[in-house]
């Protein structure tokens, strides 16, 4: 027999988080709660004006992907850093990064992509210009496995310490910066009638550079954060 | 230098909090071994395991396997080495089977029979139980089932004997005995005394 | 070269080196800070636009030069840290982290002191104070997370991490930022980047730039030689250091 391929490890690792997930159905939905509410609370405290809500709807939809995404992060190492089998996947015939990139799809298939459901539907109560929709729903579909790729390093250096959460916001908001301008600015731009294809590409360039690196900054975080 | 060792140290050190836990560490693991280290609390015990399978670094020294440092055997070692650690290292939400499926994945490639090696641990008919229903005997002894799934040459554990009861510690040094037997190697902390042939475990007191 | 690079690595050597050079290095901060402040405040001439106001830039400009290359250097140590694991590299990076952080906090109150009578506002969302805010961000990150990890070898490889992840950031943050600056244009473009500047005005500004590179080199000397003594108290040098 031969060991596992690296798309097998990778499939392993991904249909067993996902299998988690599912069984903890109840957690799913909070992060999607989380978007929502934050969203709510905007109309509520600078008015419901339409235009106003139409023009400041992009910021308010990135500002809260951004924060509900930051919040789920935790989640993505945290049971497996508590019951030792982040230990027994450092210490796999495997290589971490591929491993860790299985997690962090997970963690965004269940995280990130129901934002992506939900978003068309925010749009549409704040008035978002219904021309911009299409590019709302492209940024968030790049958008946030970025968030996810760059919060794992974040997630990976500070899962040992007793208050990681407040830290982790200092670490990871920061580098959210570049995702949260050109995304905002696509739709932006797509609600004026504008073409958004220098963002979007701008944004893919981002993510590929993200792909490529993260997954070896996170397993490095990992190990020493195990050490 | 014996050539016939599977694992040795060479010169390792180890330092927490400026503190020298340990130095100069030399040993040699033939197959067949068992290695006993006995201590204080916080003499160095799980930071020597811990080195031994590549989690922590040394201060200074190296881990030898088949004559090559860990870092470069990479996978080669990672096959054949098994760690059961303070934690289980298993997911409350799956089932006994799926978790040492898991472990076996991760692995080197096997196609033992799960059903088997429960059967071996008396944990038999639990299989499609999720840990979270097992007791805190049966999941040390899930815990300790995955060193024979992975069928891994090295065992490295962590006080594996925790919340066993006396038939389970019996059973599991049985186990221990076949696999030294077959040419394993085996590096434990204990605090419980294992009953084995004196000429085979090697003790090492970091305490002292 | 490898030698001088081990020598520099083994803490006794760097305490001892250090000491010797702070006396020469303070003295030569002071002779450029000096001449630096004099020709910048007192001869470069005013400018024709901005007046007198414009003279802020013999220390804004000079810090937010200082801001990027410190974490640029903190990045060259975290390289240093995960592939040598070297302790010195740990002590650098993390000694540089402050007085990085300080630069970057200089550069943003000289640059909103500077707005107010450009702008009429101490602050506006210019690109370069932007950027610098960010900046300071990833200072203050760096730093938090260094100090929230008692383990301290530990913590060194964690915002050796870092350090490298935020260093490629940078240029991109740093183009995001400009790029959404000039989306929406701000009250004012920044006049700090001229095209072409006096060489009276310049003199002073590089002037300042040496004071400011030999400044920070004095200060994390000093920083790095309380952290040695800290780490390695119950070390032999130490001591030895302090019985005789």
């Amino acid at each position: 027999m031969k060991r596992l391929s690296l798309s097998q490890a990778f499939a392993f690792i991904l249909r067993r988080d996902l299998l988690i997930a599912l069984r903890n159905r109840s957690e799913l939905a909070n992060p999607l709660l989380f978007f929502v509410l934050v969203i709510t609370l905007f109309p509520l405290a600078v008015g419901a004006e339409p235009n106003l809500l139409a023009r400041i709807a992009p910021g308010i939809i990135w500002v809260a992907a951004l924060l509900s995404s930051m919040l789920s992060l935790d989640a993505m190492f945290r049971s497996d850093f508590e019951d030792g089998t982040l230990e027994q996947m450092l210490l796999s015939a495997h290589p971490v990064p591929v491993l860790v990139l299985a997690k962090v799809t997970a963690h965004w298939l269940v995280t990130g992509l129901p934002l992506l459901l939900i978003s068309p539907l925010l749009a549409m109560m704040l008035g978002l210009d219904e021309g911009a929709y299409g590019i709302l729903l492209l940024t968030v579909l790049i958008g946030t496995p970025i968030l996810s790729l760059i919060g794992a390093i974040g997630v990976a250096l500070t899962i040992g310490l007793r208050k990681g959460g407040i830290i982790l916001s200092l670490l990871v908001l920061p580098l959210y910066v570049p995702v949260l301008i050109f995304a905002a600015s696509a739709v932006d731009m797509a609600s004026g009638g504008l073409s958004a294809m220098p963002q979007i590409s701008m944004m893919l360039a981002f993510l590929f550079l993200s792909l490529s690196l993260s997954p070896w900054a996170t397993a490095a975080a990992l190990r020493m954060s195990m050490s | 230098m014996s050539t016939s060792a599977l694992l040795q140290t060479r010169d390792l050190a180890c330092v927490k909090d400026d503190r020298v836990l340990f130095e100069g560490l030399d040993l040699d693991l033939e197959p067949g071994r068992i290695l006993l280290v006995e201590g204080r609390n916080g003499s160095g015990k799980t930071s020597l395991l811990r080195i031994l399978t590549g989690l922590s670094l040394p201060e200074s020294g190296e881990v030898l396997w088949q004559g090559v440092p860990i870092g470069e055997a990479g996978p080669e070692y990672y096959e054949q080495v098994t760690y059961v650690g303070h934690h289980d290292g298993l997911k409350r939400d799956l089932t006994a089977l799926e978790n040492l499926r898991l472990a076996q994945a991760m692995g080197k490639p096997s196609d033992l029979d799960l059903d088997q090696v429960l059967e071996r641990v008396n944990l038999y008919r639990f299989g499609d139980n999720f840990v979270s229903t097992l007791s805190a005997g049966q999941k040390r002894r899930l815990a300790l089932a995955r060193l024979i799934a992975t069928e891994a040459q090295v065992w490295i554990m962590d006080e594996p004997f925790t919340s066993l009861d006396k038939a389970s510690m019996a059973l599991f040094q049985e186990l221990f005995e076949q696999h030294l037997q077959q040419g394993g190697v085996i590096v434990l902390t204990s605090h419980h005394d294992i009953e084995m042939p004196d000429q085979d475990v090697l003790r090492l007191d970091l305490s002292a | 070269m490898w030698k001088w690079f081990h020598q520099w690595g083994s803490p006794p050597h760097f305490y001892r080196r250090a000491g010797k050079w702070l006396p020469w290095l303070g003295g030569l901060f002071a002779v450029f800070f000096i001449s630096g402040l004099v020709d910048g405040l007192v001869f470069a001439p005013a400018d024709y636009q901005q007046g007198e106001s414009y003279r802020i830039i013999y220390v804004h400009v000079p810090a937010a030069w200082m801001s990027m290359f410190i974490y640029m250097v903190m990045a060259v140590c975290g390289i240093i840290v995960l592939v040598w694991r070297m302790k010195m590299a740990e002590i650098v990076l993390i000694s540089s982290a402050p007085i990085g952080a300080s630069f970057t906090f200089l550069a943003l109150v000289t640059g909103s002191l500077w707005g107010k009578p450009m702008w009429g506002t101490y602050w506006v969302w210019d690109a370069r104070l932007t950027s610098e805010l960010i900046l300071l961000f990833l200072y203050l990150g760096v730093i938090g997370l260094y100090g929230a990890i008692d383990e301290k070898r530990m913590a060194g490889r964690a915002v050796a991490i870092l350090a490298i992840v935020g260093a490629v950031n940078i240029p991109i943050i740093h183009f995001s930022v400009e790029w959404w600056n000039s989306l929406h244009q701000g009250p004012t473009v920044t006049k700090f980047d001229k095209p072409s500047i006096h060489w009276s005005m310049l003199l002073p500004l590089l002037l300042m730039a040496v004071a400011f590179q030999i400044y920070y080199v004095w200060a994390l000397f000093l920083k790095v030689r309380a952290e040695l003594l800290q780490r390695e108290r119950n070390s032999r040098w130490v001591e030895e250091l302090f019985r005789s």
